[in-house]
């Protein structure tokens, strides 16, 4: 299986199976759901906003490996960001996800550039972090992959 | 002789793929013989007419070829003629009679009855009549076992119901439902009939005056056919009381500028140029499977069934969904640990082609709690081999989601 270890990286496989800050949020700021009408992926985001710091970012919800793993690695670099880092990142990534062109360093997220090369998925990988960014912004509709 | 090796041969596809590849997916579309690639070619290259108005050879030769599909189409469900009606395809047909017959017919607090097992198409189309009749939706619900709950029959079928209407085989569970009862019960309460055979006529012998049901709409694509064409056969008698459905050339018999009469059925349902060449396309699919024999075809695909359903049951982290006694060769399940959309593209990796989403069918997959599942789905050419490859792959699956491999 060594073509799909660009899709499938250990790390992918890792927070697949132990998801970070994979928990409800009782004190959230903002709480949005999102929705891939494809696949059935389904994912609740928590945001807890302070002082436009990031202070706590946590997700719950089913869906392929893909998504599980971009959205538990999106929580461990986003907490403790401010609000315009978030947003820069989540631009940055989107570019990565969409061209495979990694611009500044990417962390741990770069384990996902391989996935442009399989466009079916790349919606997966864009879920949580367009539900992310709609909390953000406290647009608390329903994000689906429909309207990306 | 049912021989799997030559009837591959007739498929070029298996040719042109590499040698690992295995089709698991005929549930949504079928791979197509040469047969009907050279019959849809043979229109195009030879005598691509119009039908119907063509005062010319191969204009004749187009409307005979159309026609003599139709007759096709009528031997293969033992129907008359005048009751094949081309569409599009399974929706279509659907749509045909919720807005031909049923807006027409039904009115406010009318009961329109179908069941939690219906297809997409079975739904929606009903929905959208509900919602502009003020007819109510009320649905049979289904087992665990992925059979309909028919124990209270009393509880669905009543004077008010006036339209009933169900898949024939389900697309997810396999379950070949008691079409013929349910006929009889929607009859006896005055109400028509509707049966959603997309997954049924491909696999097995359906005869409409057996059923008796009242319409019935299935697909050609899923039966070695091109896209692009389906049937709604129609009782004539009904069929005559119709609306037409869209209006345009050839549904009519004379037009003024402020009126028009309409055409004989079926050809008042057919409006425009037809699907000509998927309609001929499908004849010759009816032809190939003739020549196969349906029975043949069902013996082998309940083979492979069995074989599969006592393979992959071994897998422990297999779960299957529907037990039904009497079923078709459809099968859904799910891996433990691995969402299907992973499942689906590790097996891709392995040349194994199988369905991976909610089928069409969203209300099914919220009942049984999950977002998605697998589905492998057969046909008469797929062979013990493809479903050891299945496994085989399955269990590497496993292995790699679990980061053993």
């Amino acid at each position: 299986m060594n073509d799909l270890r660009d899709l499938y990286q250990q790390l992918i496989l890792d927070h697949n199976q132990s998801p970070q800050n994979f928990r409800d949020m009782e004190d959230a700021t903002s709480k949005v759901d999102g929705h891939n009408p494809l696949c059935g992926d389904e994912i609740t985001l928590y945001l807890k906003v302070i002082d436009n710091t990031i202070e706590d970012i946590s997700f719950k919800g089913s869906g392929c490996a893909i998504s599980k793993a971009s959205a538990s690695i999106m929580t461990t670099l986003i907490k403790g960001k401010t609000v315009a880092e978030a947003e820069g990142l989540f631009t940055r990534f989107h570019t990565m996800i969409t061209t495979g062109k990694i611009s500044g360093d990417m962390g741990k997220l770069a384990v996902l550039a391989g996935v442009y090369k399989f466009p079916a998925r790349v919606k997966c990988a864009v879920l949580s972090w367009h539900t992310m960014n709609n909390a953000l912004h406290n647009k608390t509709e329903l994000t689906t992959t429909e309207s990306l | 002789m049912f021989d799997v090796k030559i009837i591959r041969e007739d498929f070029p596809i298996f040719s042109k793929q590499s040698n690992d590849f295995v089709y698991l997916d005929s549930a949504s579309t079928t791979l197509k013989p040469q047969f009907v690639i050279d019959a849809v070619n043979g229109y195009y290259s030879q005598y691509s007419a119009n039908v119907h108005r063509s005062i010319y050879t191969i204009g004749e030769q187009a409307t005979a070829a159309y026609e003599g599909s139709r007759k096709k189409v009528a031997d293969f469900i033992n129907a008359k003629d005048n009751s094949i009606i081309f569409t599009k395809g399974t929706t279509e047909s659907i749509n045909l009679v919720a807005y031909a017959w049923a807006r027409k017919n039904l009115k406010e607090g009318d009961e329109i009855l179908l069941t939690e097992m219906e297809h997409h198409s079975n739904l929606i189309p009903w929905q959208l009549c509900a919602k502009e009749t003020g007819a109510i939706l009320k649905h049979i619900p289904f087992n665990e076992d992925g059979t309909l709950d028919l124990s209270e029959p009393e509880k669905w079928f009543t004077d008010k119901t006036k339209l009933v209407t169900v898949i024939h085989q389900s697309n997810v569970f396999g379950t070949i439902n008691p079409i013929k009862e349910i006929v009889k019960m929607a009859h006896d309460v005055g109400a028509i009939a509707i049966v959603d055979a997309a997954q049924s006529v491909p696999h097995q012998k359906v005869d409409v005056q057996e059923l008796d049901c009242d319409f019935l709409a299935f697909s050609g694509h899923k039966m070695l056919g091109p896209t692009g064409v389906g049937i709604l056969y129609g009782k004539p008698e009904i069929l005559e009381t119709m609306n037409p459905f869209l209006g345009g050339g050839e549904m009519i018999k004379t037009v003024s500028l402020n009126e028009s009469t309409w055409n004989n059925i079926p050809w008042k349902f057919e409006a425009g140029t037809p699907n000509i060449a998927q309609a001929i396309g499908l004849g010759a699919a009816i032809d190939y499977i003739n020549s196969i024999g349906l029975e043949q075809i069902h013996q082998h695909e309940q083979l492979l069934l069995n074989y599969a359903l006592k393979k992959m049951q071994d897998i422990p982290e297999v779960t299957i969904y529907g037990a039904a006694s009497e079923r078709g060769a459809v099968i859904s399940f799910n891996v433990e640990n691995v969402h299907p959309h992973d499942l689906s593209q590790l097996l891709d990796n392995d040349g194994i082609a199988i369905r991976a989403g909610h089928h069409c069918a969203q209300p099914i997959m919220k009942k049984l709690g999950v977002s998605a599942t697998g589905r492998a789905s057969l046909y008469l050419y797929n062979t013990k081999e493809d479903i050891d490859r299945l496994c085989e792959s399955i269990v590497k699956t496993v292995n790699f989601m679990g980061g053993r491999d």
